[in-house]
C-alpha cells in the first residue's frame, strides 16, 4: 500500500466518502432504468431474429414426420407421386429441381464473369462502368411471377423455333431427344439463368474489385497484357469467392418457385432430354398445398420442402463461408441472396 | 536481348487473343442486359394501354362480363394490408438486432452467430417460408388468411432489414459514438438520438427495398393468404394481392384476365423499380458527401 504512489496523495486529502458526494457518473435511477430495459430489449429481438430459423426448422421437420415415418429415406429415389393413393415419391422433383439448376449455373457463370469484368476493368469509364453495373442487378428486383409472365408470353414462343432446331438436328443425342412443347426443362434453365444472373455479376464483381491492385500492376510490369493478367493473375487469385458466387447463384436457382413453376410444364417425370416437360420442389409446393387436404399429401409435401431447406441451407453456408473468405465481398454478398 | 525486341509490337496470336476476349465480354455483356430490357418493354406494351383509374379503383370484372367495369383495386389493398403488417412486425424486431449488433455485441462471437445466422435466413427461399407459415397459421386455424400472409411476408423481411441496417448504423463513425458518450449520454441516449438519426437515411432505405421486395412475392402468399374475387373482408380471411392475381390470371385463356395480369405488372414494377432507383440515388448522394 505505501509502494503506491498513485494511491497516497489524493486519499491523503479527500476520503471516499467526500468522493461519492460527487456525482460523477451521473446515473439516476430513470435514465440506468432505460438504458438497461434498452439492452435487454435489444438482445431479445436479437435473439427473436435466431430463433424464426430454429422454429422454421422445428415446424417443418414436425409437419413432414408423418410421411417421413411413412416413406422413410425411400421417399428420396421413389418416382410415384398419386395423391388418390397416396402414394408419393420425390425423384422426379428432385430431379428438375438439380438439373434446371444446372443449366442456370452452366449459362449464368460466363455471362456473369463477363459482366463482373467488364464492369470492374477500366474497359469503360467510370461514369458508365457502375450503372451498367446497376442496370444489370434491377433484373434482381422484378418480381419472379412477372418474369414469368414474361417467360409465357415472349420467352417461350421466342425459345420454340431454337428447341425445334435442336430436336430436327440433334434428336441423335438424348439430351434433344423429344419433341418440344413450347414449356419446359429448357426454358426452365435459361429463366432460372436470367434471374441468378445478377446475383452472379454482382458477387464477381466485388470479388475482383477486393484483388490487391499491387497484383496486376506486377503482371503488367511482365509484360503480360490485360486478357493475360485476367486469366493467369485476376482470376485464379479470385476462385474461392468465384466458386462462393456461384454458390449463392445455385442455392438461388434451387429455391427459385413462381418463374420456373410457369414455364417448366409441371409434369413429374424423369427424361434425359432437356426439351420435355419436367417438374421441381418449389413448383409443386406452389401447386399442392393450397389444395392439400390429406395429412399424408400434407406431410409429403412438407418432407418435399423440408428436402428444399435442407439443400438450399448447406448450399448457403458454404457459400457465405467461401465469399467471407475474400472478406470485403461478404458485404454485398448478404445483400444479393435470393428469395 | 537487344533494345528493339522492347518495342516491339505484341506478336499477332497475342493480340488477336486480346481482342476477341474483349469482343467476347462485351458481347455477353449485351446479352446480359437483354432480359431486362426486353421484359421492361413487354410490359409497358402490353400493360399501360389498359391503365387507367378505373382498373385501379375497381374489382375484376365476371368473367365474360364487359360492360362492367374491370380492375383490380382488391388486389392492390391487399397487397398493401399485408405488406404492412409484415412491416410492423419485421422493422422494430430487425432494427433492433442490427442495434444489438453493432452497438452491443459487436465483434463478439454471439453477435457473429446472429450476423451469421441473419444471412443464412436470408437465403431460405420464400417457398419454404411460404411452408412455414402454413405450418404455423393455417394449419392451426384450419383457415387461409391475411395474417398467415403477412406473418410470410415478415419472416422473409426480417433478415433482409436487420442486415441493410446493420450497414448503416456501420457507416456512421466512431468518433460521433466517443463524442456522445464523453458529453455523458448513456448508451441508449447515444444509440437513440446520435447514431440512429444520422443512419435513419441508409436505415430507410434499407426498409424501402425490403418493403419493395415483399410486395412482389408470390410464393409465400400463395398458400397462406391465398386469392379472392372480393374487396378485403377482415385478417381471418383469405385475402388477394397483386402477386398472386398476376400468377392466377397469367394461364388464364381470357383474354380480359391475361391483360389485367400485365397491367397489375405495370403498377407494380414501376412502384419497385422506383424504389430501387430512388434508394440508389439516395445511397450515392449520402456516400459522396462523405
Amino acid at each position: 500500500m505505501t509502494n503506491d504512489p498513485k494511491g497516497m496523495a489524493p486519499s491523503s486529502k479527500l476520503s471516499s466518502s467526500d468522493l461519492s458526494e460527487i456525482d460523477v457518473m451521473g446515473i439516476d435511477g430513470q435514465a440506468s432504468w432505460l438504458d438497461g430495459g434498452f439492452t435487454w430489449l435489444a438482445r431479445l429481438f436479437a435473439f427473436c431474429t435466431v430463433a424464426v430459423l430454429g422454429w422454421m426448422t422445428w415446424v417443418i421437420f414436425q409437419q413432414a414426420l408423418p410421411a417421413i415415418r411413412e416413406y422413410g429415406l425411400e421417399f428420396l429415389w421413389s418416382q410415384d407421386w398419386s395423391i388418390g393413393d397416396l402414394v408419393f415419391g420425390a425423384l422426379p422433383y428432385l430431379h428438375g429441381t438439380v438439373v434446371s439448376s444446372t443449366i442456370a449455373l452452366l449459362l449464368a457463370i460466363p455471362i456473369g464473369l463477363a459482366v463482373a469484368l467488364v464492369t470492374s476493368e477500366n474497359f469503360l469509364p467510370a461514369w458508365v462502368r457502375s450503372p451498367l453495373a446497376f442496370i444489370v442487378e434491377l433484373i434482381a428486383a422484378i418480381p419472379s411471377v412477372i418474369i414469368g409472365l414474361w417467360g409465357i408470353f415472349v420467352l417461350i414462343p421466342f425459345l420454340l423455333p431454337i428447341q425445334l432446331w435442336l430436336f430436327n438436328t440433334l434428336n441423335w443425342i438424348p439430351l434433344f431427344s423429344t419433341e418440344p412443347f413450347g414449356p419446359g426443362m429448357l426454358v426452365a434453365g435459361v429463366i432460372l439463368a436470367i434471374m441468378i444472373l445478377p446475383t452472379m455479376a454482382a458477387i464477381s464483381r466485388d470479388v475482383l474489385l477486393a484483388i490487391p491492385q499491387e497484383l496486376r500492376s506486377a503482371s503488367g510490369a511482365l509484360g503480360a497484357t490485360r486478357w493475360e493478367t485476367i486469366f493467369r493473375v485476376m482470376l485464379p487469385a479470385a476462385i474461392p469467392g468465384l466458386l462462393g458466387a456461384a454458390t449463392l447463384a445455385l442455392g438461388r436457382a434451387l429455391g427459385e418457385t413462381m418463374a420456373v413453376t410457369m414455364v417448366i410444364g409441371n409434369s413429374p417425370q424423369i427424361s434425359p432430354s432437356l426439351l420435355n416437360l419436367a417438374y421441381t420442389i418449389p413448383a409443386v409446393l406452389a401447386n399442392e398445398f393450397g389444395e392439400a387436404l390429406d395429412d399424408l399429401h400434407i406431410g409429403a409435401l412438407m418432407y418435399l420442402a423440408l428436402i428444399l431447406f435442407a439443400l438450399t441451407l448447406a448450399v448457403n453456408v458454404f457459400a457465405v463461408l467461401l465469399v467471407q473468405t475474400v472478406g470485403s465481398a461478404s458485404q454485398s454478398a448478404t445483400v444479393y441472396r435470393g428469395r | 536481348m537487344k533494345v528493339e525486341d522492347l518495342s516491339q509490337p505484341l506478336p499477332p496470336v497475342r493480340q488477336f487473343f486480346s481482342y476477341a476476349m474483349t469482343a467476347i465480354a462485351f458481347l455477353l455483356t449485351g446479352l446480359a442486359l437483354l432480359p431486362l430490357f426486353a421484359i421492361l418493354i413487354e410490359i409497358l406494351r402490353q400493360g399501360l394501354p389498359n391503365l387507367s383509374l378505373e382498373t385501379l379503383v375497381s374489382l375484376p370484372a365476371p368473367i365474360g362480363v364487359t360492360d362492367q367495369p374491370n380492375g383490380f383495386a382488391n388486389a392492390i389493398v391487399g397487397t398493401l394490408i399485408m405488406v404492412g403488417l409484415a412491416s410492423l412486425a419485421s422493422i422494430p424486431i430487425g432494427v433492433m438486432t442490427a442495434i444489438y449488433l453493432t452497438e452491443f455485441g459487436k465483434g463478439g462471437a454471439i453477435a457473429n452467430s446472429i450476423r451469421f445466422i441473419a444471412t443464412v435466413l436470408s437465403g431460405v427461399p420464400s417457398i419454404v417460408v411460404g411452408v412455414f407459415a402454413y405450418g404455423v397459421i393455417v394449419l392451426t386455424t384450419k383457415n387461409f388468411s391475411a395474417i398467415a400472409g403477412s406473418f410470410a411476408l415478415a419472416v422473409l423481411m426480417l433478415p433482409v432489414v436487420v442486415l441493410s441496417t446493420e450497414g448503416a448504423l456501420n457507416l456512421v463513425s466512431n468518433s460521433q459514438r466517443l463524442a456522445s458518450a464523453a458529453l455523458g449520454s448513456s448508451r441508449f441516449q447515444t444509440t437513440w438520438r446520435v447514431v440512429l438519426l444520422s443512419a435513419l437515411p441508409g436505415i430507410t432505405t434499407g426498409i424501402l427495398l425490403a418493403v419493395a421486395r415483399a410486395a412482389g412475392e408470390t410464393a409465400p402468399l400463395i398458400f397462406t393468404a391465398l386469392f379472392s374475387q372480393n374487396w378485403f373482408s377482415g385478417l381471418q380471411n383469405p385475402t388477394p394481392s397483386m402477386s398472386v392475381l398476376i400468377y392466377n390470371y397469367a394461364n388464364s385463356p381470357y383474354v380480359e384476365q391475361t391483360s389485367l395480369a400485365w397491367t397489375a405488372s405495370v403498377v407494380l414494377v414501376l412502384m419497385i423499380l422506383l424504389i430501387n432507383i430512388l434508394s440508389r440515388l439516395v445511397t450515392r448522394n449520402r456516400l459522396d458527401i462523405q
